[in-house]
C-alpha cells in the first residue's frame, strides 16, 4: 500500500515531501489534525500538544514528528479526542474565555476546536485567574486574560518583525506573557499594528483597537463551518506544489 | 416614611415571605408582616442578588461594552445593546448616523418591543387574566391558556416569534445578536429579507389590534376591580420625541405628575443627573430612583407602558393612537393609576410596534447600503437612552484616553418601576390581604401585581406555572408556625 513517500494516517495514504512533519503533510493533504500553535510560517513549537498522535502506536507530537515513509498514524480516535478535549479543558479554565463578548468569536481557533472536538463543558473548577489588559499602546490591545501561550507572537516578533517584543516568563502554572521593554507596557515598544506578531494570535488575546463586530456573529469563518472542513477545503483549495 | 414601608414593632408581629419572587435578574422576595388578627403592617419587596455588570465593565475596551451589557437580559438584550452603542457611538465619535443605519436600528428595537410584549402578556400574563387569579394553579400557565383558548394562544405564539424573527433579520440573531455597532449597523437588509417581512405584517396588525380589544373588554367588564386592582398614584416618566410623541427609540425626557402636570419636560437626557437621584435603602440591592426637585419621599416615579401612553402627546401611528385615546378616556381628565391598566398599554404598545414595523419596511431607505457614519472627534463620556420595553433604560459610561471603560452607571427600567412596585404589592396586600387567611391564590394576587410590571427574568420561573415560592409563618417569639413550599425542590 505505501511507497517511499506515504504513510497512512487513520487508514488513509499521506504523501509527504522530504522535510515535512506528519502535521503538515496530512495538512496539505486536506486531512485535518487539531493544532494551537501551530502555523505554517514559522518553526514548530511543540507546546499545546493538541496535534498529539500516535506513531506506530507510540504518543508524538505531529507538528515536531517527521514524516517518514510506511508509518501507521492514528489520530481522529476516542482515545486522542478525548484526551484533547482535557486539554482544551484545562485552556479554558486557566483563562478567562468570555466568547460571548469576545470580538474574536468565530474567528477564534481555540473556540472552534473546542466545538469541532465537542467540548460541552469546562469540567475543571475555573481558576479566574486576575489577569491585565493592556491598553497602553494607541492601536493593539493585549487582553492578557485570554493568551494560551501558545508563543505564536514571540515566534513572530523575534523571527519576522526583528523585534523580539514578547517572551514567555514563569513555569509551569506561573508562565506568562511578557512584554519586553522596563514597564512592561506594550506602549513603551517599538510594536506597530503592522507587525507580523500582531495577526498571528490564534485567540483574542491581540486584537486590532477600536474594531469591535464589524463582522457579524454568524458571519465569521468558524460560524459559517467547522475549522476541519475549512482544513479541508484550504488543502484543495491550495494544491501541493 | 412611605405607607406600610417599615412597621413600629416587628418584633411583635408575623412574618411571611415570598421567596424568590422572580425579577429582572432572577432574585427576589416579598415580606409581609401581620398582627395576630392577620392585619397587615409592612410590605417590602426586596431585591437580593448583586449583578455587578457596572463594576466588571470596568477596564474593558469600550467597542466591546454594548455587546457584552446586552448579556445583562435575555428576553430584551436589544434594549441593552443598543442603549450601550448609543452612548458608544458618541465616545467614538458618531454624531450623527445614516438614515439607512438609524432606520436599521429602530426597527430592531421595534421588534424587540414586539416580541417582549407579546412574550409578556400571552406567555406570563394571560394565563391570570383569562383563567383567574386564584385558579387551579397546576392550570393557571400558557399550557391552560392554549386548552382553553387555542386562538388567542397561536396569536400569542406567533406575534412573538414575527418580532424574534425581526430581531435575526437585523441582529443576525434572535438572542444576543450584534447589529449595532458604534457608528451605525455591521448588517444592511436585503430586499429578500424585507420581503419576508413584510407578508406577514399587515396580520400581526390584526392579531395586536385583536389583542388590545381583549384587555380593553376585561375593563369594561369588570370596571371595579380591574380599573383599580392595585391602584396608587404617582408621578411618571418616559422619552419623548421633539413634538411629544411616542418614540422608543430617542427623544427627550418627560415627566408628569399624578394630575397629568408637567414636571419637566424636553430634558436632554445626557444631563439626567440633574433631574434624577438614586437613593439606596439597606434591605434591597435596587436603588430607588427619584425625581431630584421632589426629593425620596415625593419624587418616584413609574415608567414603561402605562406611563409612556400617558406621558406622550400623542402616539404617531393611527390605530395605536385610537386606542390610546380609549385608554387615557378612562381617567376623565386625570392619568389612570391602575396596576392591570400596564396590560392594557402594553397591548396598545405592541399594536404600535406593528405598525412602525410596517411603515419601516416600505421606507426605501432601509435596504440602503450606507451603513456607518462618519467619524468626528472623540469623547470622553457620554450617555445613552432608550425605552426599553419595561421602560426608561439609562447607560452611563466614561472611557479613558487608552479606550478603556472606567466608570459605568446603569439605571434599568425595573429600577425605575422599584418603588411603584413597591407601592402595587402594598395596595394589593390592604386591598385583597388584609385580615384574611393566607391561600395560594391571594399569594398569587401579589405576583399579579408584581407581574404587571414585566420584570425582566419572570419567564424563567413563571411562565409553565413553575415560580418558586416559600411562605414561613413565624410567631411573635420567632418560632416556625408553618411553612408553605411551592416549586423550591427539596428541602434542605
Amino acid at each position: 500500500m505505501s511507497d517511499d513517500a506515504t504513510f497512512m494516517l487513520d487508514g488513509r495514504p499521506i504523501r509527504f515531501e522530504a522535510g515535512q512533519s506528519i502535521l503538515q503533510a496530512a495538512l496539505a493533504a486536506g486531512a485535518f489534525i487539531p493544532n494551537l500553535c501551530h502555523h505554517p510560517e514559522f518553526k514548530p513549537h511543540g507546546s499545546c500538544k493538541l496535534c498529539t498522535v500516535k506513531v506506530n502506536g507510540r504518543a508524538s507530537s505531529a507538528c515536531t514528528t517527521r514524516a517518514r515513509a510506511g508509518q501507521e498514524v492514528a489520530s481522529d480516535t476516542p482515545e486522542l479526542n478525548r484526551h484533547r478535549r482535557t486539554l482544551l479543558q484545562m485552556l479554558f479554565v486557566e483563562g478567562n474565555h468570555f466568547c460571548p463578548g469576545c470580538e474574536k468569536s468565530g474567528q477564534c481557533r481555540l473556540q472552534a476546536l473546542a466545538y469541532d472536538l465537542e467540548m460541552l463543558n469546562p469540567h475543571y473548577e475555573h481558576f479566574y485567574p486576575p489577569r491585565p489588559i493592556d491598553a497602553s499602546h494607541p492601536d493593539v490591545l493585549i487582553d492578557f486574560n485570554r493568551c494560551i501561550l501558545c508563543a505564536l507572537c514571540v515566534r513572530a516578533s523575534r523571527d519576522v518583525d526583528g523585534k523580539t517584543v514578547f517572551a514567555l516568563a514563569g513555569r509551569g502554572t506561573a508562565q506568562h506573557l511578557v512584554v519586553d521593554c522596563p514597564s512592561g507596557k506594550l506602549g513603551d515598544t517599538d510594536f506597530a499594528a503592522t507587525d507580523k506578531a500582531a495577526e498571528v494570535c490564534p485567540v483574542g488575546a491581540i486584537l486590532p483597537k477600536r474594531v469591535g463586530f464589524a463582522v457579524p456573529i454568524g458571519e465569521r469563518p468558524f460560524d459559517i463551518e467547522p475549522i476541519s472542513v475549512q482544513a479541508a477545503h484550504a488543502a484543495h483549495a491550495e494544491p501541493r506544489g | 416614611m412611605f405607607r406600610l414601608e417599615t412597621a413600629e414593632n416587628p418584633q411583635t408581629l408575623r412574618r411571611i415571605a415570598i421567596e424568590p419572587l422572580t425579577r429582572v435578574e432572577g432574585h427576589g422576595k416579598v415580606t409581609l408582616l401581620l398582627d395576630d388578627a392577620d392585619h397587615v403592617h409592612q410590605v417590602r419587596l426586596h431585591i437580593v442578588e448583586f449583578r455587578g455588570f457596572e463594576i466588571f465593565i470596568e477596564g474593558r475596551p469600550f467597542w466591546e461594552v454594548p455587546i457584552s451589557v446586552q448579556r445583562l437580559c435575555g428576553i430584551c438584550p436589544v434594549s441593552h445593546l443598543l442603549a450601550a452603542t448609543k452612548a458608544m457611538d458618541l465616545i467614538a465619535g458618531y454624531d450623527r448616523l445614516t438614515p439607512t443605519a438609524e432606520k436599521i436600528r429602530r426597527l430592531m428595537h421595534y421588534g424587540q418591543m414586539m416580541q417582549s410584549h407579546a412574550l409578556h402578556f400571552f406567555h406570563l400574563s394571560s394565563p391570570d387574566l383569562l383563567l383567574g387569579f386564584d385558579s387551579e394553579p397546576t392550570r393557571r400557565n400558557i399550557v391552560g391558556v392554549a386548552r382553553e383558548f387555542p386562538e388567542i394562544a397561536k396569536q400569542g405564539v406567533f406575534l412573538r416569534k414575527y418580532g424574534q424573527e425581526v430581531i435575526r433579520h437585523t441582529a443576525g440573531k434572535r438572542i444576543h445578536g450584534t447589529g449595532a455597532v458604534p457608528g451605525g449597523v455591521n448588517k444592511g437588509i436585503s430586499r429578500a429579507e424585507r420581503d419576508e417581512m413584510r407578508r406577514d405584517i399587515d396580520r400581526m396588525i390584526e392579531w395586536a389590534l385583536s389583542a388590545v380589544h381583549l384587555v380593553a373588554e376585561l375593563h369594561r367588564a369588570k370596571p371595579e376591580f380591574y380599573d383599580h386592582f392595585g391602584e396608587f398614584s404617582s408621578a411618571m416618566m418616559s422619552l419623548v420625541d421633539a413634538d411629544g410623541a411616542m418614540d422608543f427609540y430617542h427623544g427627550g425626557l418627560r415627566a408628569l405628575d399624578a394630575d397629568g402636570g408637567t414636571i419637566f419636560d424636553g430634558v436632554d437626557y445626557s444631563g439626567y443627573q440633574q433631574v434624577l437621584e438614586e437613593e439606596v435603602k439597606p434591605w434591597s440591592y435596587m436603588k430607588f430612583p427619584h425625581i431630584r426637585s421632589l426629593g425620596p419621599e415625593n419624587g418616584w416615579y413609574k415608567v414603561g407602558p402605562l406611563a409612556r401612553v400617558q406621558t406622550c402627546d400623542r402616539i404617531p401611528t393611527p390605530l395605536a393612537e385610537m386606542e390610546r385615546r380609549k385608554l387615557v378616556a378612562r381617567g376623565e381628565g386625570k392619568p389612570v393609576m391602575g396596576t392591570l391598566y400596564y396590560h392594557w398599554a402594553r397591548l396598545i404598545e405592541l399594536l404600535h410596534a406593528t405598525e412602525v414595523i410596517r411603515d419601516l419596511l416600505d421606507d426605501p431607505d432601509l435596504l440602503g447600503s450606507d451603513l456607518m457614519a462618519d467619524k468626528g472627534e472623540r469623547r470622553s463620556e457620554a450617555v445613552g437612552v432608550i425605552e426599553a420595553p419595561r421602560g426608561t433604560l439609562f447607560h452611563h459610561y466614561r472611557v479613558d484616553e487608552n479606550d478603556q471603560v472606567t466608570f459605568c452607571n446603569l439605571i434599568v427600567s425595573t429600577t425605575n418601576n422599584n418603588q411603584a412596585m413597591n407601592e402595587a404589592i402594598r395596595s394589593v396586600a390592604l386591598s385583597h390581604l388584609d385580615g384574611k387567611t393566607i391561600t395560594e391564590g391571594l399569594l398569587n394576587h401579589i405576583e399579579v401585581a408584581i407581574r404587571a410590571y414585566d420584570p425582566c427574568l419572570s419567564c424563567a420561573t413563571h411562565a409553565l406555572g413553575k415560580m418558586p415560592l416559600e411562605v414561613d409563618l413565624i410567631d411573635a417569639e420567632g418560632t416556625l408556625v408553618q411553612r408553605a413550599r411551592r416549586n423550591m425542590g427539596p428541602e434542605r
